[in-house]
């Protein structure tokens, strides 16, 4: 039971690469979806459909950047892993935005960017806009990365 | 610079010179030419939809018989870079040359197309060819042709019953359906799962009797086919042979045609330009003699276009300012540090009347948030070397892409300034290889100023301040249009109240100890401070609450609207922090780096180790440069078109569009 903290550690770090992650394999996948439609009819389009496919992916790195750095910290990247339940609780509760704010941003903005891609079918002059829709989206995901990120760097400094 | 001013441009010419000055002005690619209905009756248009309709043909089946080539005998030179190219230069003497030929050249066009038709029937024959051959496969053992009916006294059944069925069950069928019939000679041709094939002969007497038989033990009667079986095979076999053959034979045709892609080229082109010009044709107005034509031209271009036209033509040429309601169309021209932002500001909306480009600004801003956001010195490199590789090589580049090549290429440069302030080079990778391979921990890259990773507090700070001065740089930009158009008192209400509310709120939490203490400031600002940013804020929310609803009559709602309005101070809180993608955008660069080093090198200093390492750094390293330019160029764009636009700019201005060569290949110069 000694190492319960480290478990609860790497129960946050596995969840937030894994919703995140699933969360963007959900939306770049119904993106892709949507791209190869367009590609179909306009070959040509394939590098802006692609672009706007891709923007919902950005959810699994920014969980998978969060898992880096708590394994990091935790010590399970070489040092050593001993850190109290308090601690491990911690960790957990501090990855927890960017898991659940991974899942669910990475989805709707997945299916902001298969509308953006029906756009830029019609209109493809219209690519810049219509990349600011699905980005717009992701300005969640980023907060949820910051308050993780400023969570666990915050967590060292916690006393027990 | 700014928008390019324009001016009218009024031309009255010779109904006879109107072709040729057409081209002129084509060639020139200065005017652009109003499409306006005439007035009254006595001037009138012409009709040349059916011209315009042919030579849009022509271009179409030229393009068409480019790629068919493309597709034989594609163009090997050049490669990708080639595919950036723009249409190369053409001098006039050499595009009335081609013009002549360009007959000459269509007819090439439908050989190929006519060839690449014949292909497609030949491809479209085979597999007919080979699905006869399969349902001929079961009868290839019966020497017989399958409509085979019978001799003058017996009468012959060629066909099939479902299922695997054997002989006796045949005759036991046919004692069954038809018991009367004594002489039936049956036999199986060949038996698979699905099916039997059987001949069967017996008396013409009894040919009814026995087709009943057969009918009820679900007999069909074999395809059609006059032929011997094997025969027949053999002879679509010979066609799918003469089919391929001929496949080859158009192919190699096409091959040939490859020393005319050139021509053919120009040929689209030629087209292309020709039904332009007819189309500009079609809304000309003329009288029986004379024709007009209205339209605007950039200011610097004017005095040229009047002097050529003059020069050239009997015509009259009149220059003037554009009118208040004119409708005047938009073209940017910029400096070289701030001309690649005109293609973010084309993709946001073109600056509407009494709007100033704001591509300079944009510019001041841009490659600094593009450069924190990718803050890695390795990559910026990367970037640039690429970029300016593609600059260099390619001479004529598409203009759009030029721009883009150059906005990539700038914001690398300021890539690299971050990355060297933040020190990350490929991440850590200064440190990890000395650590790994040379054993000597204590080489790493210092960063000029701090590393983000180790405080991130700090560089959210600097994130807002530079959000901060993004945001109301975006404010008194509005704040000077307004007064440029005279409207002073909406310059007070919309931008000074605000200027002063957000700008006091902002001030004032400097002030307070737990602010401070939150973002790891060093000062907290004196309590005469306090008070003034708070009298300022408190006036200038105010001013907002009263004049935010003005443009209500009734008091009591005006007030309300006034409130309303005020409550919009929350979006410049969401504003502010919507500029911490700057850092975390920064981070994710930075530790996903960090990630790929650390993953190649835990294998030592071994050879093995050495080569997982290439490995990794190098898939992993463009896999995160990739991802994080397209991240970084997305969120700088948001950047500037929500937070930034939002406060000043609405667009809305309509492109400027001359009349000129929309060719693909070829431009034809005008001068020598």
């Amino acid at each position: 039971m000694e190492n319960l903290g480290l478990f609860f550690a790497l129960l946050g770090a596995a969840l937030s690469a894994g919703l995140a992650g699933s969360g963007s394999a959900i939306g770049v996948g119904i993106a892709g979806r949507a791209a190869s439609g367009v590609v179909t009819q306009e070959p040509n389009m394939f590098s802006k459909v692609l672009v706007l496919q891709l923007l919902p992916g950005t959810q699994g790195i920014y969980g998978l950047l969060i898992a880096f750095i708590t394994l990091t910290q935790i010590g399970i990247m070489g040092g050593d892993p001993n850190i109290s339940l308090a601690k491990g609780l911690l960790y957990f509760a501090a990855c927890l935005p960017m898991a659940i704010g991974g899942l669910i941003s990475a989805i709707a903005q997945g299916q902001c960017s298969v509308a953006a891609i029906g756009l830029v079918a019609k209109r493809p002059d219209q690519f810049g806009k219509a990349m600011i829709f699905p980005a717009m989206v992701e300005t969640y995901a980023i907060l949820a990365l910051l308050v993780s990120i400023l969570s666990i760097f915050g967590i060292v400094n916690v006393p027990f | 610079m700014s928008k390019v001013p324009m001016k009218r441009v009024f031309i009255c010419g010779l109904r006879k010179d109107r072709k040729r000055m057409l081209e002129t002005l084509q060639r020139t690619g200065v005017v652009e030419i109003s499409v306006e209905k005439p007035e009254d009756d006595y001037l009138e248009t012409m009709d040349v939809i059916p011209q315009k309709a042919a030579f849009d043909k022509n271009a179409n089946l030229a393009e068409a018989a480019i790629n068919v080539l493309d597709e034989y005998a594609p163009d090997t030179e050049g490669g990708f870079l080639k595919s950036l190219e723009g249409p190369k230069d053409m001098d006039l003497d050499t595009y009335y040359a081609e013009s002549v030929n360009s007959g000459a050249y269509m007819e090439a066009v439908s050989r190929i197309l006519a060839l690449q038709k014949q292909i497609a029937e030949d491809k479209a024959a085979i597999p007919k060819c080979e699905t006869r051959i399969e349902s001929l496969k079961p009868w290839m053992n019966f020497d017989l042709p399958l409509d085979f009916q019978g001799t003058k006294d017996a009468a012959a059944f060629v066909g099939s019953l479902p299922k695997q069925v054997s002989l006796e069950e045949i005759y036991q069928g046919f004692a069954e359906f038809a018991p009367s019939v004594d002489n039936i000679d049956a036999s199986v041709i060949s038996t698979s799962d699905e099916m039997t094939c059987i001949f069967a002969v017996c008396l013409k007497q009894d040919a009814e009797a026995v087709e009943n038989a057969l009918k009820q033990m679900n007999f069909a009667k074999a395809q059609l086919c006059s032929m011997v079986p094997r025969e027949q095979v053999a002879e679509l076999e010979q066609e799918i042979r003469d089919a391929n053959a001929d496949i080859e034979k158009c192919a190699e045709e096409i091959r040939g045609f490859a020393n005319m892609r050139e021509k053919i080229k120009f040929a689209a082109d030629f087209f292309t330009m020709r039904a332009d010009k007819y189309e500009v044709l079609s809304h000309l107005e003329q009288t029986r003699k004379t024709f007009f034509i209205n339209g605007f031209v950039p200011s610097r271009y004017a005095g040229e276009l009047e002097k050529k036209i003059t020069e050239n033509f009997d015509a009259v040429v009149e220059i003037t300012e554009p009118a208040e309601t004119d409708d005047v169309p938009v073209a940017l021209s910029n400096g070289v540090l701030s001309d690649p932002m005109e293609t973010v500001v084309e993709s946001y909306s073109l600056p509407g009347k009494g709007e100033i480009d704001p591509s300079r600004i944009v510019a001041c801003f841009y490659y600094i948030f593009f450069g924190m956001m990718l803050s890695d010195a390795g990559y910026g490199l990367l970037l640039c070397l690429g970029c300016g590789y593609v600059l260099l090589k390619v001479k004529n580049l598409k203009p759009g892409m030029k721009k883009m090549m150059k906005l990539f290429f700038y914001s690398g440069i300021s890539t690299i300034f971050w990355g060297l302030m933040f020190g990350s080079f490929f991440g850590d990778a200064v440190n990890v290889i000395a650590t790994t391979f040379l054993h000597r921990p204590d080489i790493k890259m210092t960063p000029l100023w701090f590393e983000p990773v180790s405080e991130p507090m700090r560089l959210l700070v600097f994130a807002f301040g530079f959000g901060i001065v993004h945001i109301f740089t975006g404010l008194f930009i509005k704040l000077y249009q307004l007064l440029k158009a005279g409207q002073v008192k909406d310059a007070i209400y919309d931008v000074v109240f605000w200027i002063m509310f957000v700008g006091g709120a902002i001030v004032y939490a400097l002030t307070m100890p737990m602010i401070t203490g939150m973002l790891n400031l060093s000062f907290t600002l004196g309590s005469t401070v306090a008070t003034a940013s708070a009298v300022i804020a408190i006036v200038g929310a105010i001013g907002v609450v009263l004049t935010g609803g003005r443009e209500s009559k009734n008091w009591i709602k005006r007030l309300m609207k006034g409130a309303y309005s005020a409550y919009g101070v929350t979006s410049y809180l969401s504003d502010i922090l919507s500029y911490s993608r700057l850092l975390a955008l920064g981070l994710a660069t930075g530790v996903i780096a960090q990630v790929f080093n650390k993953m190649g090198s835990m294998l030592g200093a071994t050879w093995y180790g050495l080569l997982i390492f290439l490995a990794v750094f190098i898939v992993g390293h463009i896999l995160n440069l990739g991802i994080n330019v397209l991240g970084s160029y997305v969120h700088t764009n948001r950047l500037q078109f929500v937070e930034f636009f939002g406060k000043f700019y609405d667009g809305g201005g309509r492109p400027f569009e001359p009349f000129t060569e929309n060719t693909k290949y070829y431009k034809v110069k005008e001068d020598k």
